[in-house]
């Protein structure tokens, strides 16, 4: 339990970041921190107390106790997906650096209308 | 293991505040990178190796692309002005409060949903698998892969990887359009 | 950007040939051991990455480079719908179904389609993350 309350602090001192910091690339790695914070939450919920890795020797012989296969090939797929996205947000934040010579979002006001 | 595990937690919240704080925008990526890397420590502990290659070599992708993008832009963080100093700073100041109470309050629904939710989860360690215990007990013979986690992510949940690769693909398209490297000549 | 010096040059040009066969293998063997297409396509991704970064940007023709990781990546998601697709002209019972025959779990020949899925996403995660790696060089070559 006190796991669960420990990522969801991580998660929301992600969330800070992304309300109050005025740098771009700040604003960047606060999202990337809740994403991780939030695959982590769903390996913490998959985990068996004593469990194997979800990888057999052999066909036949199934161990007693393996830890949940299903949230980490969700989770798989998605770490690559958070990469693609990140460089995404960073190719927008590099491209309103060379017009307007800041990464202030508050300075950013030509955006408004 | 649970010890383990609240230690890494503390290093990844102390290196997510830093990566906040930091007045230095190289630093502030650095310390981003203990997050990435703790990550990759208690994927190990929580018997997840797929997860732990694929992290690892994405968090040193990542900081490369992060670092690449500082070297294009500007390594200094922003001149944070005194509020003082701002004309009408009372009212600033009054705005200000009311945003604190608005986090506060938002701050309080999140942990009320969040006690509300976990209430319903198991403990730590005492999860009971309901429909992976099918994949556990006769993924192997059913998909032929002795590593169930690629029998999942390639048989039983197909159409999941298809979303996600064409995530993938719809992100490269648009880095490439963002960063416009074929019609570079004219100003935007 | 010119690169590091010789030393660097040298011994990345020697370990970037051993990371890539790296990443096929752990592509190749993804029903077998840890890792599969997502982990090996990103450790091929990291092996040019790392020629790129040591070598400086005027190593390949880099325009023509990003065009044709591009195309590679389009081409492989494409394969990997198809190769799902095409299981309904067999006489398959539904999208995604392994049609190919299973062998005994445990060789490296087993698992159906599985292992050719593993590289074909393999190849389409490569040729992502290296897009989009050079997206930003060329973008910084051309400031």
């Amino acid at each position: 339990m006190v796991l669960f309350i420990m990522c969801f602090i991580l998660f929301l001192v992600g969330l800070y970041g992304v309300i109050t910091r005025r740098n771009l690339i700040k604003i960047i790695i606060a999202l990337s921190i809740m994403e991780y914070s939030l695959n982590l939450f769903f390996i913490l919920i998959g985990y068996r107390k004593g469990g194997e890795i979800p990888i057999l020797k052999d066909a036949g012989a199934v161990p007693p106790v393996v830890v949940d296969p299903l949230p980490q090939a969700m989770i798989l797929t998605a770490i690559v997906i958070g990469l693609a996205t990140t460089a995404l947000l960073l190719a927008i934040a590099i491209r309103l650096y060379r017009k307007y010579k800041t990464f202030d979002v508050s300075g950013i006001n030509a955006l408004k209308g | 293991m649970e010890e383990a595990l609240l230690f890494i937690l503390i290093i990844m919240l102390a290196g997510a505040l830093y990566a906040l704080y930091a007045k230095d925008l190289l630093s502030a990526v650095v310390s981003y990178g203990i997050v990435g890397f703790a990550l990759v420590i208690a994927f190990l502990l929580l018997q997840a190796p797929d997860l732990a290659i694929v992290q690892v070599v994405v968090e040193t992708i990542s900081l490369v692309i992060m670092i690449s993008v500082l070297i294009i832009s500007t390594r200094e963080d922003l001149q944070e002005t005194p509020v003082a100093k701002i004309k009408g700073a009372s009212y600033i100041q009054f705005r200000h409060m009311m945003y604190v109470a608005a986090a506060l309050v938002i701050t309080g629904l999140f942990l009320y949903f969040f006690v509300a939710s976990t209430a319903m989860l198991p403990a730590f360690g005492e999860h009971q698998t309901r429909m992976a215990t099918e994949y556990v007990q006769h993924g192997a013979e059913k998909t032929g892969a002795i590593n169930l986690v690629t029998g999942i992510v390639f048989d039983f949940r197909g159409y999941d990887t298809l979303g996600e690769a064409t995530v993938l693909f719809t992100a490269v398209i648009g880095v490439l359009a963002m960063l416009r490297l074929v019609g570079k000549k004219e100003e935007l | 950007m010119n690169g590091m010096s010789l030393i660097v040059k040298k011994i990345t040009q020697l370990m970037a040939g051993i990371i890539f066969l790296y990443g096929v293998y752990v592509m190749l063997h993804g029903h077998l051991t840890p890792g599969g297409g997502f982990a090996g396509g990103t450790i091929v991704a990291g092996s040019f990455i790392l020629l790129i970064v040591a070598n400086g940007i005027r190593v390949f023709g880099l325009h023509r480079e990003e065009q044709l990781s591009s195309a590679v990546e389009s081409i492989a998601i494409l394969v990997f719908l198809l190769l799902a697709t095409a299981g309904l002209l067999t006489g398959a019972m539904w999208f995604f179904q392994n049609y190919m025959p299973h062998g005994t779990p445990g060789n490296l020949v087993s698992a159906g389609l599985i292992p050719v899925y593993n590289l074909v996403v393999g190849t389409e995660v490569a040729a992502a993350l290296l897009t989009i790696f050079l997206g930003f060089v060329i973008y910084k070559a051309e400031d």
